[in-house]
């Protein structure tokens, strides 16, 4: 995992395929799924993402909007890592990626290709970018527990 | 022709400044521009040497408050050739457009319409937006030619007799054109309609006589040419003022008041000035206007207007570049990196030590216009220098898609 978030080229490429062909990136209109729509981050990121979450389970995300290539491709691997996942195992990677983000230490293994996003922080303006979807299924998943 | 060198020598953050590890080109003056020793100077001179309040204290530091608050005044008239009594003091452009609004709006009534267009900044648009909402009044949009600008003949199509208000700016601040004011104030009058000039974009870069626009209102904002944050005007002719009503209420604006509700407010300008003022900012405000009359507006514009037609030329033969403006009437660069989105362009640009804006720049109907959803923009001021176009030139060539991402590992 230490030569993944050492190589640049690999980690660059991770992130122009999340860009260039996002996963999952196609809302529905289908009972069970829950919405939320960020635009309030800043001016130009405009997405929403959706997912449905049944008995504690992150059964499927979505997401579909207007974005720079950092808030799209870290949606995306977003949407892949967590599908599937128990409510208790996404928050924990959620709170590993946001370590990564602040600089602190990490679970690499947890976060997969979103290691990619690891020296995001050197721009500082745009950590929002690398956390607005990961933000909307933090919040999706708040919302659920609340029921 | 201007000492740019000599120039750069008054400003402290043109002084060795880095970012990212790069000499600083600042290069986001349609945002804000750098302040020179003498601004920063007078509003510590505030606090150093007066500290006072304005109109309030029986005393000598007071009084010279005062003093200092109507100079800046008479400064800021003489600058736009108006009468003292025509200046109001604000926070900057946004609140005088808020101002402005709630005053004209107060007296729209069902059917009259407020015309602008899809350019402009949410400061101009929004304030008057809420207006038609509470007063069952209408907007309409000039239609903007296809190369973005406002022509004459598109307002008079747009023009009848229940356009109360027309509201737009002189100069856009995403594409840079210089609108006909002078044209459309004589249009709109002969129809009965007052114009609100958002001047944010244009005072700071060339000569403006509002008298020769014969504009009913002209707003901006002192940080946006060389003055401090937090501090703008507006002009407005003195009839106009003298009927509208402030939007806000306080002391120093009230003449006196009873528990009976009787509010009886001062005169124009002092009406529209409630609660403490920032008087440090105002120091600052006269002298920004007097630095900027000694480099002289046309040289500063024509100083502009050179650096903008050498950086268009260079960035026309650049294939990976997507130029929205290349006629622009100002030192305001659209453009996008091909196959880069303009945030991710922007950031690339910052990695190289060059300040640039990316986004909508507050004006989110234009985008529907240009069909994209965001853009790169450059804006010039008179101490950028040809080094400065050449470095951001440099970082355009090398712009690409693989390079805008390698910032991050």
């Amino acid at each position: 995992m230490s030569s993944l978030m050492d190589d640049p080229m690999i980690l660059r490429s991770i992130i122009m395929d999340h860009y260039d062909y996002p996963r999952n990136h196609e809302l529905v209109d289908k009972e069970g799924y829950k919405k939320k729509h960020m635009a309030s981050e800043s001016c130009i990121d405009d997405i929403f993402v959706q997912s449905k979450i049944e008995d504690g389970i992150i059964k499927d995300i979505r997401f579909d909007g207007v974005a720079c290539t950092i808030s799209t491709s870290s949606t995306s691997i977003m949407s892949e890592l967590l599908q599937g996942k128990t409510i208790e195992e996404a928050s924990n990677i959620i709170k590993n990626y946001y370590q990564m983000i602040d600089g602190k230490d990490f679970d690499e293994d947890l976060l997969e290709e979103a290691v990619a996003f690891h020296n995001v922080g050197r721009q500082a303006n745009r950590i929002k970018c690398a956390t607005i979807g990961w933000k909307a299924m933090e919040e999706l998943i708040e919302e659920s527990e609340e029921k | 022709m201007i000492n740019v060198e000599k120039i750069r020598k008054d400003f402290p953050m043109l002084q060795n400044k880095r970012m990212q590890n790069h000499r600083l080109v600042y290069l986001d003056n349609g945002a804000t521009t750098l302040k020179p020793n003498v601004v920063i100077d007078a509003v510590v001179d505030y606090y150093k040497n007066y500290g006072a309040n304005a109109h309030r204290g029986d005393y000598d530091l007071s009084y010279q408050v005062d003093q200092r608050y109507a100079k800046t005044r008479q400064t800021i008239a003489n600058f736009i050739n108006a009468d003292k009594d025509e200046i109001v003091f604000t926070s900057g452009a946004t609140e005088g457009l808020n101002m402005i609004a709630y005053g004209l709006g107060k007296k729209l009534s069902e059917g009259d319409v407020i015309l602008t267009t899809e350019a402009e900044h949410a400061s101009c648009i929004l304030p008057f937006m809420r207006e038609v909402n509470e007063h069952s009044a209408s907007i309409a949009y000039v239609p903007l030619h296809e190369d973005g600008r406002i022509y004459l003949k598109d307002v008079e199509s747009m023009m009848h007799e229940n356009v109360k208000i027309v509201v737009l700016a002189m100069i856009g601040n995403v594409l840079g054109y210089l609108a006909p004011i002078k044209e459309i104030c004589n249009l709109a009058h002969q129809y009965g309609a007052v114009v609100v000039v958002d001047g944010a974009q244009s005072i700071p870069h060339m000569e403006i006589d509002v008298k020769d626009l014969d504009c009913d209102f002209f707003v901006f904002s002192a940080h946006k040419m060389c003055g401090p944050t937090g501090v703008g005007a507006f002009y407005g002719k003195k009839e106009l003022l003298d009927k509208m009503e402030p939007l806000l209420l306080g002391g120093d604006s009230n003449a006196r008041f009873d528990n009976k509700c009787y509010i009886e407010l001062k005169h124009a300008p002092e009406k529209f000035e409630s609660g403490t003022q920032p008087l440090d900012a105002i120091f600052g405000f006269g002298e920004a206007i007097h630095y900027l009359e000694k480099i002289g507006m046309n040289n500063i514009m024509q100083h502009e207007k050179e650096l903008h037609a050498y950086a268009i030329k260079k960035l026309k033969k650049m294939d990976n570049i997507i130029l929205y403006n290349e006629d622009a009437d100002s030192g305001i660069i659209t453009f996008n990196v091909k196959d880069v989105f303009a945030q991710d362009a922007a950031s690339f640009f910052n990695a190289n030590g060059v300040a640039v804006r990316s986004g909508q720049h507050c004006a989110k109907l234009l985008q529907n216009i240009l069909g994209i959803s965001a853009t790169v923009r450059a804006s010039i001021y008179f101490y950028n220098t040809k080094e400065d176009v050449d470095y951001f030139l440099e970082i355009c060539e090398k712009a690409t898609r693989e390079a805008c991402l390698d910032i991050f590992f």
